[in-house]
This record gives structure tokens, C-alpha cells and sequence, in this order.
């Protein structure tokens, strides 16, 4: 445990990372492009895509660096991210299917 | 079997420390893991949730650029500017964590001291930056009208015009084009003052007559509906016949948020902002708890004693998980 090695550079690095990953979002989402705003592309927008994108680099950033997982032996690891990204990805692919669904069912029904 | 079960092989006990170490991890800090694992599927859940009624309501939602505009202190609007503050506390926070757990690897109390105590400030400035987002929400900026069929109805006056020649409509509050006398003025009911009353909602500031009369008189003012226009991804601004229309259905004048209505659209909106903030807010709060219990145990020496500041690692990992979720709020909440 108590090896003296620092990572602190490191730790800066992924820090100003983040930052920029959070600017950049953040400049996107302020003045949203139109061609990437206004376009489709596999169901949702291009800027939507690249929201979703951004933001699994920073948990990736997180998790990696800053919980450290990346020094963990490799069956906890995978018995960690393994398990939770599998069972993310099956909950939230039902539920926007459902909600679609719910959309398609019940909107004809709305009046504006 | 042996290798499965957790026998205590170096006289320490379990909790202390000691024993089998699967995975190499030591039993605190592997439970912290499954513990996270668990508390990121209920954020998941509750996120997921948040998708799939977007989903059914897609064609109504709120836009979050216009909900979120605000920035303390300042006057106008600055869709995003405070929430990427916000963020961007989390994250320095998140490092002076690491830097924390990083400097107790090395032994330096002095240096864990400074960085759990700059991690404290990082939340507890979260915190309040969230305090205040709740308290602007849930006071509104603008107010606006529900219909009986469940709509929001939002007034709007044209602004300018853009590079196509097409009116740009900016969001105006009732006190901005109410005028008269409400017409049906009394006080406010409260508990104290009657013997079988209960209490009352909030009286309005206007009354449906008089916003509707206002609305009349003054031309420039356009109703704007929840209904998106898909085309350009903005609310649709309704003519003023069709507004005049609509206004006649006014039930109810709303101003601010609450969990049964909101001026910024669908209800359930408002319930999940505050539901899923909240349960985040909530997740802060008592990682600034543990981090305050280990920091006076880093300064009274606990971890001195005990050889290692594995406990710091542990809280550590707690604090990253919450910075983790906010990074995910932040995108579904704010961005998408």
C-alpha cells in the first residue's frame, strides 16, 4: 500500500481533460449547430450523439483514473463495469422502447 | 472452498482490514464497489425513467435551455452557464479527492488534511449551487396559464427577426403585459382565520380575467404552446386567434414549479428534476458527511495509527461515484 510513487501529473492531466470534454459540451449545447442540432441520425440527433459520447469519455475518465479502476485486478474490474453496463444498457434500451411506444399510442389522442 | 470464504489469515479481522483478499481488493473497498454498482443502477433507473416518459411526452417536453437560464447575481439569460459551473466544481472537487487519496499513499497527513478539507468545500459549494437552482426553479421566472385539457400556455412577444426573415419570440412574465385591476381582489384564506376552514392554495398575483382582457389589449403578445415543432426544435407560437382560443380554456395561472404543476410544461417535468436532483443532491450531502468524519480523523491521526489511509480511498471512491452520476445528469438534464 504504501508505495511512494506519485501519479499527481497524471491526475491533472485527466482533470483538464474533463474540463475541456465539459467546455466543449458546453459551447455545443449554448450555441447548438444546426447541422448537428437540426439533423437525424439513428433516432436522435447528430449533437445528441455526441452529448452521449462526450459523457461516457468523462465516466470513462472517471472511472478509470479517479476511482482508480484501472490498477484493480481484471475479473473485479469486469465484475464491476461488466455487470453494470450490461444491465444499463438492457433497462434503458426496454424503457425507450416502451416510451416510444407510449408516444406512438397515446399522442394521436392528444389535440393541440 | 477455502479460497472462497473470507478467513481472517493475518490475526486482523475482517472489518479491520484483514483477512483473504479476493480480487486483491480489501473487503471494505470491494463492498464499496458492489455498493456502487447497486446505487448506479437506482440512478440508471431513475434516469431511464426520465427517457421513457420524455420519450411518451416527445412531441411536449421542456427545453431545457429555456428552463435553466439563470446565473446568481447576474440579470439575463445564460442557458447552461451556472449548471457547467456546477459541473465543473464537481469535478475539481473529484481532484483534490484523488489528490487526497494519492497523498496517502505517500503518508503525508499534512497534505490529506488540505486536500479533504478543499474536497468539503468543493460539495458544500455544490450543494448550495444546488439550493439555489431548486429555489429559482421552484419560484419561476416568467408564470404562465394551465388550460382544462392540462396545457401550458407561455406569453411571448416578438424580439426580432433571424437571418430568414422569420419573428423570434422571447418569453415574457405576466408582470411584464398584465394591466388592470384584477376585478375579484380578497385575502388569502389561512387556517387561522376560520373555524371549519382548512387552508387554500395560492391566491395568483392576476386573476384568468384579467390576464385574459391583457392579452386582448395588447396585440404584441403571442401564445406559445408546448406542442414542438420538429423542424426547428422550438415550442410553436400560435397566432393570435388561435391564442385567443386557447386562452379561453384557462383553469389555472401558474407561477413557479411544484409537484403538481409548473409553468415549464408537463408536470412529471418538474417531479423528475426535483426527484433526480434531489436523490443526487441528497448523495452529496452525505459524501460532505463521510468526508468531514474521515477528515477529522485524518487530523486527529486515526489513519496514522492504522498504517494505512485505505478509509480515504474508500470515501473516495463514494465521492467519485456522486461526480460520476452529475456528469450523466448533467448530459440528460440539461443537454440532450
Amino acid at each position: 500500500m504504501a508505495h511512494a510513487q506519485s501519479h499527481t501529473k497524471r491526475i491533472w492531466n485527466v482533470f483538464w481533460i474533463l474540463s475541456a470534454i465539459t467546455i466543449v459540451e458546453v459551447i455545443l449545447g449554448i450555441y447548438k449547430p444546426d447541422v448537428l442540432h437540426l439533423t437525424s441520425f439513428l433516432g436522435t440527433s447528430p449533437l445528441n450523439w455526441l452529448f452521449i459520447i462526450l459523457t461516457l469519455a468523462k465516466a470513462y475518465g472517471i472511472t478509470w483514473s479517479f476511482m482508480h479502476m484501472e490498477g484493480e485486478k481484471t475479473w473485479f474490474r469486469r465484475a464491476v463495469v461488466w455487470t453494470a453496463v450490461f444491465l444499463i444498457i438492457y433497462l434503458v434500451t426496454l424503457l425507450l422502447i416502451e416510451g416510444d411506444y407510449l408516444y406512438s399510442t397515446l399522442a394521436p389522442l392528444v389535440r393541440w | 472452498m477455502e479460497a472462497n470464504i473470507a478467513v481472517p489469515n493475518d490475526n486482523k479481522p475482517t472489518w479491520g482490514g484483514g483477512g483473504v483478499k479476493p480480487f486483491g481488493a480489501s473487503y471494505g473497498k470491494m463492498m464499496m464497489w458492489f455498493f456502487i454498482v447497486s446505487d448506479a443502477l437506482t440512478f440508471s433507473a431513475f434516469l431511464a425513467a426520465y427517457g421513457l416518459t420524455r420519450f411518451k411526452f416527445i412531441d411536449s417536453w421542456p427545453i431545457a435551455d429555456e428552463v435553466f437560464t439563470h446565473v446568481p447575481f447576474v440579470h439575463g439569460e445564460f442557458p447552461m452557464i451556472y449548471v457547467a459551473f456546477m459541473t465543473f466544481v464537481l469535478i475539481a472537487s473529484s481532484v483534490t479527492m484523488v489528490l487526497a487519496v494519492d497523498a496517502g499513499h505517500q503518508m503525508n497527513k499534512n497534505k490529506v488534511t488540505v486536500y479533504m478539507l478543499l474536497t468539503i468545500i468543493g460539495g458544500i459549494i455544490f450543494v448550495g449551487s444546488q439550493a439555489w437552482e431548486w429555489n429559482t426553479f421552484i419560484n419561476g421566472t416568467y408564470g404562465a396559464v394551465k388550460t382544462t385539457d392540462g396545457k401550458i400556455l407561455q406569453f411571448t412577444k416578438q424580439s426580432g427577426v433571424d437571418k430568414d426573415g422569420n419573428a423570434i419570440f422571447k418569453q415574457i412574465a405576466l408582470a411584464d403585459f398584465v394591466v388592470g385591476d384584477r376585478g375579484n381582489a380578497r385575502v388569502q384564506h389561512t387556517k387561522g382565520n376560520g373555524l371549519w376552514f382548512e387552508d387554500e392554495g395560492t391566491i395568483s398575483q392576476y386573476s384568468i380575467a384579467q390576464i385574459i382582457s391583457s392579452y386582448e389589449g395588447n396585440p404584441d403578445i403571442q401564445i406559445r404552446t408546448e406542442l414542438i415543432d420538429l423542424d426547428k426544435k422550438q415550442k410553436t407560437i400560435l397566432s393570435r386567434e388561435k391564442g385567443a382560443e386557447e386562452l379561453a380554456k384557462t383553469r389555472l395561472i401558474v407561477e413557479g414549479a411544484n409537484l403538481e404543476v409548473n409553468e415549464y410544461g408537463n408536470t412529471i417535468f418538474a417531479d423528475f428534476f426535483f426527484f433526480i436532483t434531489g436523490f443526487h443532491g441528497f448523495h452529496v450531502f452525505s459524501g460532505i458527511i463521510f468526508n468531514i468524519i474521515v477528515f477529522f480523523n485524518v487530523i486527529v491521526g486515526t489513519y496514522e495509527k492504522r498504517g494505512h489511509y485505505e478509509m480515504v480511498e474508500k470515501v473516495g471512491l463514494y465521492w467519485h461515484f456522486v461526480d460520476l452520476v452529475w456528469v450523466f445528469v448533467f448530459t440528460f438534464f440539461y443537454l440532450v
